[in-house]
């Protein structure tokens, strides 16, 4: 099956520091793909670069095999990928119906969008009891929801995930992957973003794992796991 | 220099008949900083720019209000005496200057500001005085150095009657008519609309918009043509009311309304409006019971002391509150 998406040789920075250093990465139809690696190295980036938030100095992003990384970034979101944002970056003074409004910018089909805030509302039923309040107020847990939510919103066929599980309780985090995991049953592809290696690769279909810019390693998510190096580096054993 | 108060009128018999009359005056003038503060706030909302061109903006909106009401006269033979030609004519000036000041504040950012978008933060101010520059000179190539005479195209008669205590003529009236309905419009715009809310996400968290799928360049534009477009309106009512214009009153009008924009929270819309009434309120009380040349003292002696106790402003948040 042919790859959704296809990062080729990615290479990007700021100013004079280059962060990116050649990223080959590719996500097929309906995977989970988890990339996990230090703090620093790269991962964040990544997402950035696949989103148009980041413009490479050499390099390509295909995606259903057309270039996209010279697009401006809302072109992207609408030909289908969807970020959620490290920290989250909930529009602290929008009501909670407003941020999830403004997820669903790029779409024009009313009745569409009612059905997916029903549904997002069923996936995070909190979301809909606070849904006339500010952003700005609602807890960390709540707001990586929301974050996740809002990017549903513009009905992504790739979700980009950064880090959902920083600084949250561990029984929120394992309510966010069940949703990550169900939204995947339903076919939609995910790149997740984690410090939180063991649990990204228990959920994803395969790995890659960067180090300083650079992807060091590939491969199916429960061969990682078991991998030697990986375990010693990022599994904490 | 400080333009003109409208304080001839104020009858001294009585303490608190004074008083109300300069608050009538105050808040009458404020609307109109209030219309000019608005395009400082929300640029400053949604760039962290202070546009210092927009007092300019607001001049040469002026102007061509001026030479709009001249030329019609002179080619379409407008009776300018005839009160229902005057209010179609206003109403005309009222579409076509905010239109181009629209249009003019929209090319400033195209080709000055929005290349400097990822410039620290001090270039595109230098810009933004440097444009101000310009823009007076062009009013003074266009209308001269010396004060031009506006046509005094509204009546001063009083609508509350000759025999009234309070004086609240249909210049003033058409002054509270015509910039409160243009606030209530842009703040319902801003809260429930599509491109508003967009403007408020954009002015919230650039980023964040733009993963939303959000064309933030097409946003800032919008933000640009709507400042513009209030400060045209602006235009044509200061120089109804005013009835003098100069290619000087953007900077002097222009320091008034950035003051009103601070002192309200800059970035934040309503206070915007607080803080242009607050400063025509201190502006009107202040000529009548201290006197005219301690004016603009005062205003400012009022904005450090409310900077002092709350840096943000009025009605700003502590975090950077935007549109």
């Amino acid at each position: 099956m042919p790859a959704l998406l296809e990062m080729q040789e990615f290479y990007a920075g700021y100013g004079p520091i280059e962060v990116l250093k050649g990223i080959s990465i590719e996500v097929r139809p309906g995977e989970i793909v988890a990339l996990i690696g230090a703090n620093g190295a790269g991962k964040t980036s990544t997402l950035m670069g696949i989103s148009g938030c980041l413009r490479p100095r050499r390099g390509r992003v295909l995606w259903e095999s057309q270039e996209i990384q010279q697009l401006p970034a809302h072109e992207i979101v609408r030909r289908g990928i969807c970020h959620s944002p490290e920290g989250r970056k909930i529009f602290p003074r929008l009501t909670v119906l407003e941020n999830l409004q403004m997820g669903a910018f790029s779409r024009r089909d009313r009745a569409g969008i009612e059905r997916d805030l029903v549904h997002a509302f069923e996936l995070f039923p909190i979301l809909a009891e606070r849904r006339t309040q500010a952003g700005g107020t609602l807890s960390g847990g709540e707001q990586q929801m929301l974050s996740v939510a809002r990017a549903l919103m513009g009905r992504p066929k790739l979700l980009l995930l950064d880090e959902p599980s920083l600084g949250l309780a561990p029984m929120i985090v394992v309510k966010i992957f069940d949703v990550v995991r169900k939204l995947n049953q339903e076919g939609m592809a995910i790149l997740l973003v984690e410090q939180a290696a063991r649990m990204a690769l228990k959920l994803a279909h395969r790995g890659y794992v960067m180090e300083i810019g650079q992807i060091t390693m590939v491969d199916k998510a429960a061969a990682l796991l078991t991998d030697k190096r990986v375990q010693d580096a990022y599994l904490g054993e | 220099m400080t333009p003109p108060l409208l304080v001839a009128a104020v009858d001294t018999s009585s303490g608190w008949q004074t008083f109300l009359q300069y608050a009538l005056i105050g808040l009458t003038n404020g609307a109109l900083f209030a219309l000019v503060a608005l395009g400082y706030t929300m640029v400053y909302g949604i760039i962290e720019l202070i546009n210092f061109a927009h007092g300019d903006v607001f001049m040469l909106g002026s102007f061509l209000a001026l030479a709009l009401i001249g030329a019609m006269a002179k080619y379409l033979g407008w009776n300018w005496g005839e009160p229902a030609m005057i209010g179609l004519g206003i109403g005309l000036l009222l579409v076509v200057v905010p239109l181009f000041c629209a249009a003019l504040n929209v090319t400033i950012d195209r080709v000055v500001y929005k290349p400097l978008r990822r410039a620290p933060k001090l270039a595109p101010l230098v810009s933004a005085i440097g444009v101000s520059f310009v823009l007076m000179n062009v009013g003074l190539l266009w209308g001269g150095a010396a004060d031009r005479h506006f046509p005094d195209l509204v009546s001063r008669q009083s609508v509350l009657g000759e025999t009234a205590a309070l004086s609240f003529t249909v210049k003033d009236l058409m002054v509270v008519a015509i910039t409160v309905p243009i606030m209530i419009a842009l703040t319902l715009f801003v809260k429930t609309t599509r491109l508003g809310k967009a403007m408020r996400a954009t002015a919230q968290d650039p980023l964040a918009a733009q993963l939303m799928g959000i064309n933030v360049d097409r946003v800032i534009g919008a933000t640009f043509a709507l400042g513009g477009a209030l400060a045209g309106a602006a235009a044509v009512i200061y120089g109804l009311y005013i009835n003098t214009v100069s290619y000087q009153m953007g900077f002097q009008n222009g320091l008034y309304a950035f003051t009103a924009a601070v002192l309200g929270g800059i970035g934040n819309i309503p206070g915007a409006v607080l803080g242009g009434l607050v400063i025509g309120l201190a502006r009107s009380l202040g000529s009548g019971y201290v006197g005219e040349r301690w004016t603009s003292a005062l205003v400012f002696v009022i904005l450090i002391a409310i900077l002092v106790f709350r840096p943000a402003g009025l009605l700003g948040s502590r975090t950077r509150d935007k549109v």
